[in-house]
C-alpha cells in the first residue's frame, strides 16, 4: 500500500494520458505537468490530495493490484494479460479504441494452415491472449514472445502469425501484413484496487462517478 | 552443486527472531481472545486424503493443495491449503456434540501458488468457527470476535464489509442461468465489471438482469440495503437477506463504529461453499482482506452430518503488517561462573517474567548483539541490575 493519504492515479505516457486528461477534468482534476515534457514520475495536480505516477501501459494493473495506485487506466488488452486479482473494473472509458487481431503476411493461407491443422508459430506481446484464443479454436500454436515490433516477425521468417492490437491498420499495410481474424475489440478501462475501494470510498467515489458522467 | 544451495524456494520464508517474536505474541493474544470466548483449541493434521481435504470446495482449492502419494495406503494425500475444512470435519465426526460447538485453530497451510502478491506459499491460518446454531445471533457472535480481535492487537482504521451470497444465488436461480453462465457472471462480478457483466447478460430475463446488473453498484455505507431493496427484484430469499444484514448492521454498533461498516452484494468470495452472511476485515496498510469469513451450512454435509456453520480466518503474517507492534524487553545478562547465589537470583528474576541469558565466556562485547541490555552484578552485599553499558 502507498503511504500517501489521498488519491493516487497511475497513467501511462502517451495516447492514454492524452484522453484522460478530459475525463480527469470531469472530475476537477487537472495535472500539474505533462509527462511527455517532464521527466518527473510522480506529477502533483491540482488537488493537493490527488497525485499521478507515471507506469509503463503494461505495469498499471500491477500498480493498481498492489495498492501502489488506488486508481489506474489501463487497455484492455494489458487487463486481459493480467490475472486481474484485486482489482475493480466497473468501467469502459471508451478511449484508445482498436482491436485485438491476428495478422499474417501477404499470401500466408491462414484459414487453408488452420483447417489442416498444422501447427503455426506466433509471435505476440500478448501471451496469455493468444494462448486463450487459438485454444478455444482448437489450434496447436508455438507462441514467441516479443517485446515489440512485431510485425517484422512474419517478415523475418521468426514466426507464421502474429496476435497484435491493431487501431488504423496502417502499421500492417506498411508492412505488407494482413489482418486475419479479429480476437476482441480493446478500449482503455478505469481500474480500482479492490482495498482501496473499502477502505477510501468516501475519497473515490466522487472521482468514480465523474467519470462514469464524462463517459456517458 | 550450485553454491545458492541453501535459498529458500520462492515464496517460502523463515521468520527470524525479531519477527517471530512479534508473530508469536500475536498468535497467543489472538489465541487467548478465541479461549476467552470460549472456543476450543484443535491441531488437525499437515496433511491428509485429498478426498477429505477436497471435499465441498473449489477447484481453486485443488489447484492450491500439494499432491503426493502416501506410501502406506498409496492413496494420493494432500498438504492442507485451508484448515477450514479439516475443523468442519472434526466438528462432523469427531466430536459427537449435538449442540453449538466452538471450535479455533492455528497452524501453517502450503499453497502451490502465491495468493497474490507478497504472498507467501505458506500462510499461518489462524481462525474461529461456531457449528450447530443456523440463526443470525452465531454470524453476529463471530463478526463481534473478529471486531474484538482486531482492536487487541491494535490493528488500525480497519473496515468491515459484509455481504451475503443468497442475494446472488435467488438472482441466478430466478433467471435460470446455466451453470456456464453463472460461472462466467460471478467472475464478472468479482472485478465488479461492468462492461463484461452487461454483454454477459444480454438476453437474460427482466427483472432479473436489471437485478444481477446493479449488483456491482451495490456497494458502500448502510444506505446501500434500502437502495437495493427498491433495486433488486422482489423475492422472499432476497428480502430475508437483505434483512438478515439489516440485523447484522443494528446488531455491531457497539463493536463496529457506523463509518468502519460497509456493504458489498457483489463481494462474494468463497462463494462456493458459502450459503448466508459473508464478511472481510480491511485495514490500512494492507492492499487485501487481513480476515474473511462467512456462513458456510452446506459443507458438514460433505462429512455426513449436516451442521450449520460460521467463521472466519485470517493469515497471521498479513495480521502482523497491520497490527500495532509488542514492545519487547532486552534481556539481562548473568556473568560466568554461576554460582548458587546467582542461580537464585536469575531464577527469581525469571519467575518476575524477565529474560536471563547466561554469559558463556570468551564473549565480551558481543552481548548487545545478542539481545540483552542490562546485567545482573553483585555490589556492596546484593545484586542490582545495570545497564550492559555494551553499545
Amino acid at each position: 500500500m502507498n503511504d500517501f493519504s489521498g488519491i493516487t492515479i497511475a497513467l501511462s505516457k502517451g495516447r492514454i494520458f492524452e484522453e484522460t486528461l478530459p475525463l480527469l477534468a470531469v472530475a476537477g482534476i487537472t495535472p500539474a505537468e505533462n509527462p511527455e515534457q517532464s521527466r518527473k514520475l510522480i506529477i502533483g495536480t491540482n488537488r493537493a490530495d490527488v497525485r499521478v505516477v507515471i507506469v509503463r501501459a503494461s505495469d498499471v494493473p500491477t500498480y493498481v493490484q498492489y495498492g501502489a495506485a488506488d486508481l489506474g487506466i489501463a487497455g484492455k488488452d494489458v487487463l486481459l494479460e493480467h490475472d486481474g486479482v484485486g482489482i475493480y473494473q466497473p468501467l469502459d472509458l471508451k478511449i484508445a479504441r482498436c482491436r485485438m487481431c491476428v495478422a499474417v503476411a501477404e499470401g500466408f493461407d491462414y484459414q487453408a494452415h488452420v483447417q489442416r491443422g498444422a501447427r503455426l508459430r506466433v509471435a505476440t506481446k500478448y501471451i496469455k491472449t493468444a494462448r486463450e484464443h487459438f485454444a478455444a479454436k482448437g489450434v496447436h500454436v508455438d507462441l514467441i514472445k516479443l517485446y515489440g515490433s512485431m510485425e517484422l516477425a512474419p517478415l523475418a521468417g521468426l514466426a507464421d502469425a502474429i496476435v497484435d492490437v491493431v487501431s488504423s491498420g496502417n502499421t500492417l499495410k506498411a508492412n505488407k501484413l494482413v489482418a486475419v481474424e479479429d480476437i476482441c475489440l480493446i478500449s482503455s478501462r478505469l481500474i480500482v484496487n479492490q482495498a482501496a475501494l473499502k477502505l477510501k470510498r468516501e475519497m473515490l467515489q466522487p472521482v468514480i462517478e465523474a467519470f462514469v458522467r464524462a463517459v456517458a | 552443486m550450485s553454491t545458492l544451495h541453501w535459498l529458500l524456494p520462492e515464496a517460502i520464508e523463515d521468520v527470524l527472531p525479531h519477527e517471530a517474536k512479534q508473530l508469536e505474541l500475536l498468535r497467543r493474544r489472538v489465541l487467548d481472545s478465541f479461549a476467552a470466548h470460549g472456543y476450543d483449541f484443535v491441531i488437525p493434521p499437515l496433511l491428509e486424503y485429498v478426498e477429505s481435504l477436497l471435499t465441498g470446495s473449489g477447484r481453486d482449492v485443488d489447484l492450491q493443495t500439494f499432491k503426493l502419494v502416501d506410501q502406506l495406503s498409496g492413496r494420493t494425500m494432500g498438504l492442507r491449503a485451508d484448515i477450514t475444512p479439516q475443523v468442519a470435519r472434526i466438528d462432523a465426526h469427531l466430536i459427537g456434540h449435538e449442540g453449538v460447538t466452538r471450535l479455533c485453530y492455528c497452524g501453517s497451510v502450503v499453497h502451490t501458488l502465491p495468493a497474490g502478491f507478497q504472498a507467501t506459499r505458506e500462510p499461518m491460518q489462524i481462525g474461529a468457527e461456531i457449528y450447530g446454531h443456523a440463526g443470525l445471533e452465531a454470524d453476529i457472535e463471530i463478526i463481534r470476535l473478529l471486531a474484538d480481535t482486531l482492536a487487541k492487537c491494535k490493528v488500525t482504521a480497519s473496515r468491515f464489509d459484509l455481504g451475503h451470497v443468497q442475494i446472488f444465488r435467488a438472482l441466478v436461480r430466478h433467471a435460470g442461468l446455466t451453470s456456464a453462465q453463472e460461472l462466467e457472471i460471478f467472475s464478472a462480478l468479482q472485478g465488479k465489471d461492468l462492461p463484461t457483466l452487461s454483454e454477459l447478460l444480454v438476453g437474460v430475463a427482466e427483472p432479473y438482469r436489471k437485478g444481477l446488473l446493479a449488483l456491482p453498484e451495490l456497494y458502500g455505507g448502510r444506505e446501500v440495503l434500502g437502495r437495493a431493496a427498491r433495486i433488486l427484484p422482489q423475492d422472499p430469499q432476497i428480502t430475508l437477506a437483505l434483512d438478515e444484514l439489516n440485523r447484522l448492521a443494528d446488531a455491531l454498533r457497539d463493536s463496529v463504529s457506523v463509518s468502519a461498516l460497509n456493504f458489498d452484494l457483489a463481494d462474494l468470495r468463497g462463494y462456493h461453499y458459502h450459503s448466508g452472511v459473508a464478511f472481510a476485515a480491511y485495514s490500512v496498510g494492507s492492499a487485501f482482506a487481513v480476515a474473511r469469513g462467512g456462513r458456510y451450512d452446506e459443507v458438514g454435509l460433505a462429512y455426513g452430518r449436516a451442521r450449520p456453520a460460521t467463521g472466519f480466518s485470517m493469515d497471521l503474517r498479513e495480521l502482523m503488517r497491520v497490527a500495532g507492534k509488542s514492545e519487547i524487553k532486552g534481556a539481562i545478562l548473568v556473568r560466568w561462573p554461576e554460582d548458587d547465589a546467582l542461580h537464585a537470583e536469575a531464577e527469581r528474576l525469571r519467575d518476575l517474567g524477565e529474560r536471563i541469558v547466561l554469559a558463556l565466556p570468551g564473549h565480551d562485547g558481543t552481548w548487545a548483539a545478542a539481545g540483552c541490555d542490562r546485567q545482573l552484578v553483585w555490589r556492596n552485599g546484593a545484586w542490582i541490575i545495570e545497564s550492559l553499558g555494551e553499545v
